[in-house]
C-alpha cells in the first residue's frame, strides 16, 4: 500500500534521513519509533507532500505520489481542532477537503467512540484525551486509506495514554484504514503495532524492523504478560546497540 | 449577570453625573455666558426645543456613516485578501498603505472637493478612507497569525489554497477583524460629520456649522452629543454582531 523506496532529505548541510525504505501493507498498523530530532516528522512531511526527497520516490497503492499533496489522512501531537466549529463539523472536515460530506456516517461514529454526548460542543469544552478522540475520529472518517499520526498522544497523562491506546484499538480494528504511527514509547508501539520500524539518527536509517506476534484483539492484560516484556527487552537492546 | 453589569458601571456613572453637576456649578458660579460655554440645563433645554427639526439631519448623518462603513469594509476586507494572498503585491503597496494613514484625511477634502463637486461622492471617499486602514491592517493581522499547527494539518489534509483561505484563515481572522470594524464603526461617525462640513443640505455636520457660526453654542453641543450617541449606539451593534459571531470562543479568552 504504502512504499517509500531510498528516500533521503537533508536540510542544507545537515543530513536528515537517508536511504529510507519502508513498506505499510493494506489494514497494517506501523510504528515508527527513533530519538528525538532523527527525523520522524521530516518523513510524514515527505509522505505528505509538504517536502520533497532529495533522492527516491513515494508510493501509494502502486501509484507515484512524491511531491503530491491529499492522499493521506493526518493526525498530529496536539488535536489542532478548529476552535469556531462543532465537533461534529470538525470531524467532517477530513471530508470537506475531498468534496463530499457523509453528516449521518460521522454522526454514528462519533457515538459508537462514546463522543455522543458532544456532536454540538465546541472544542474548548472538551478535555485533552477527548479532543485527541476527535481528532481520531476525523482522521478515520477522512476518505484516504492510510493515516499517519505523529506522537498522538504523547501531551496526555499516563491513565488517560493507557486509556486512550486501548480505545483507538477498539475503534480501529473496525476498520479498513493503514496506519504509520510515530511515538517515543516503546510500550505504545509494541501494544499497538503489527510491525515496528526502529530509527537511528544523523542521519536516520532504518536500524531494525519488528514484526510484533500479538494476536488481535488486544487487551490491557497485554501489557502485564511476560511476553510483553520480552519484546520489550529486545526492543530496547536494539536501540541500545 | 446583572448585577455584574451594575457594579462594573456605578463608577463611571458616577464620575459622569459628578462631571456634569461640577460643570452646571461653575457655569452659575462665574456666570459664565451661555455663547461661550453652555451649562448643562442650557443644553438639556436647547435640545428639547431643536430635537424635532434636528431628526432629518441626524437621519441623513446615519444614512451617510452606514454607507461610508459599508464600502469602507467590503474595501478594507478585499484589499486585506488580494494583499494576503499575493505577499508580491503586498510587499509593493504595503508601505503606501502605511503613508496613506499619515496624510489626514481632511486635507483632502477639498481636493475631492473639486474633482467630484459637492455631492455624496467626495464624502463617501473621505468616509471610506477612513474607515479602510483599520479594517484591512486587522484583517491582514489575523491572517498572517493564522494558528500554525492549524496551517500544517490542512496542508497534510491535502488543502488547497482557496480552502486554506476560506476554512481556516478567514475564519480565524474574524475576532480580529471584528476589533478593526469596531474602530472604523467610531471613525465613520466622526468623518461624516466632518465631511458634513463640506458642505451638504443636511446632517449633523451642516447644523454644527450653522449652530457655531451664529453662535448658538448650545446647539453645537447638542449636535456633539447626538454624534456621541449615534457612535456608541454603532459600536453597540457592532459589540452585538460580534458576540454572535465569535460565539465559539471561550470565555474570557482572547485569541
Ligand atoms: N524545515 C526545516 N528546515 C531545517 N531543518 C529542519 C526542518 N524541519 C526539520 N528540521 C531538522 O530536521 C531534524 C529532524 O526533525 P524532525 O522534526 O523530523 O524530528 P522528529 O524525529 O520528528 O523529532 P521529535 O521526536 O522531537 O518530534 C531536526 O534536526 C530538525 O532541526
Ligand atoms: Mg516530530
Amino acid at each position: 500500500m504504502l512504499e517509500l523506496r531510498h528516500v533521503s532529505k537533508s536540510f542544507g548541510q545537515k543530513q536528515v534521513l537517508q536511504e529510507i525504505s519502508l513498506h505499510v501493507a493494506s489494514g497494517e498498523f506501523v510504528s515508527l519509533i527513533g530519538p528525538s530530532g532523527s527525523g520522524k516528522s521530516t518523513l510524514f512531511n515527505l509522505i505528505g507532500g509538504l517536502l520533497g526527497p532529495d533522492a527516491g520516490e513515494i508510493y501509494l497503492n502502486g501509484e507515484e505520489i512524491t511531491n503530491k499533496h491529499g492522499f493521506i489522512s493526518y493526525m498530529p501531537q496536539q488535536a489542532s481542532l478548529f476552535p469556531w466549529r462543532t465537533i461534529i463539523e470538525n470531524v467532517l472536515l477530513g471530508q470537506e477537503l475531498q468534496g463530499k460530506k457523509d453528516y449521518e456516517l460521522a454522526e454514528a461514529m462519533l457515538e459508537r467512540a462514546g463522543l455522543g454526548d458532544v456532536i454540538h460542543a465546541y472544542p474548548h469544552e472538551l478535555s485533552g484525551g477527548m479532543k485527541q478522540r476527535v481528532a481520531f475520529i476525523r482522521a478515520l472518517l477522512s476518505p484516504q486509506s492510510l493515516m499517519l499520526l505523529d506522537e498522538p498522544f504523547s501531551a496526555l497523562d499516563e491513565f488517560t495514554r493507557t486509556d486512550m491506546q486501548k480505545w483507538l484499538l477498539s475503534i480501529w480494528e473496525d476498520y479498513e484504514q493503514s496506519i504509520l504511527f510515530i511515538t517515543h514509547s516503546i510500550d505504545e508501539a509494541l501494544f499497538l503495532s503489527d510491525k515496528i520500524i526502529i530509527l537511528s539518527v544523523n542521519p536516520a536509517e532504518i536500524k531494525d524492523v519488528i514484526e510484533v506476534p500479538f494476536i488481535r484483539p488486544r487487551d490491557g492484560d497485554l501489557l502485564l504478560s511476560e511476553e510483553f516484556l520480552q519484546w520489550k527487552k529486545k526492543i530496547i537492546d536494539v536501540i541500545q546497540f | 449577570m446583572k448585577t455584574s453589569l451594575l457594579k462594573k458601571v456605578w463608577r463611571p456613572s458616577l464620575a459622569i453625573l459628578l462631571f456634569i453637576g461640577l460643570w452646571e456649578v461653575a457655569t452659575r458660579l462665574f456666570s459664565i455666558e451661555e455663547w461661550l460655554l453652555p451649562s448643562p440645563s442650557d443644553i438639556v433645554m436647547e435640545a428639547r426645543n431643536v430635537i424635532p427639526t434636528f431628526l432629518p439631519h441626524l437621519g441623513s448623518t446615519v444614512t451617510l456613516s452606514v454607507s461610508g462603513f459599508l464600502i469602507g469594509t467590503t474595501v478594507g476586507l478585499g484589499v486585506a485578501t488580494i494583499l494576503h494572498l499575493m505577499p508580491r503585491v503586498r510587499e509593493t503597496f504595503f508601505p503606501f498603505i502605511i503613508i496613506s494613514q499619515n496624510m489626514p484625511i481632511i486635507v483632502l477634502a477639498p481636493l475631492l472637493v473639486i474633482w467630484f463637486g459637492f455631492n455624496a461622492l467626495p464624502k463617501l471617499i473621505i468616509i471610506t478612507l477612513a474607515c479602510f486602514f483599520p479594517i484591512a491592517v486587522s484583517a491582514l493581522g489575523g491572517f498572517t497569525q493564522t494558528n500554525r499547527e492549524l496551517v500544517h494539518y490542512m496542508k497534510m489534509m491535502g488543502a488547497n489554497k482557496s480552502q486554506l483561505f476560506w476554512k481556516l484563515e478567514l475564519p480565524h481572522a474574524v475576532p480580529s477583524i471584528f476589533s478593526g470594524l469596531k474602530i472604523a464603526g467610531t471613525y465613520s461617525v466622526m468623518a461624516a460629520v466632518v465631511s458634513e462640513w463640506l458642505g451638504a443640505q443636511k446632517g449633523i455636520g451642516v447644523f454644527m456649522t450653522l449652530a457655531a457660526s451664529s453662535y448658538r453654542t448650545s446647539r453645537v453641543f447638542v449636535a456633539i452629543i447626538v454624534a456621541m450617541v449615534i457612535s456608541l449606539a454603532f459600536y453597540g451593534l457592532i459589540l452585538l454582531l460580534e458576540k454572535f459571531f465569535i460565539r465559539w470562543q471561550q470565555k474570557g479568552e482572547n485569541v
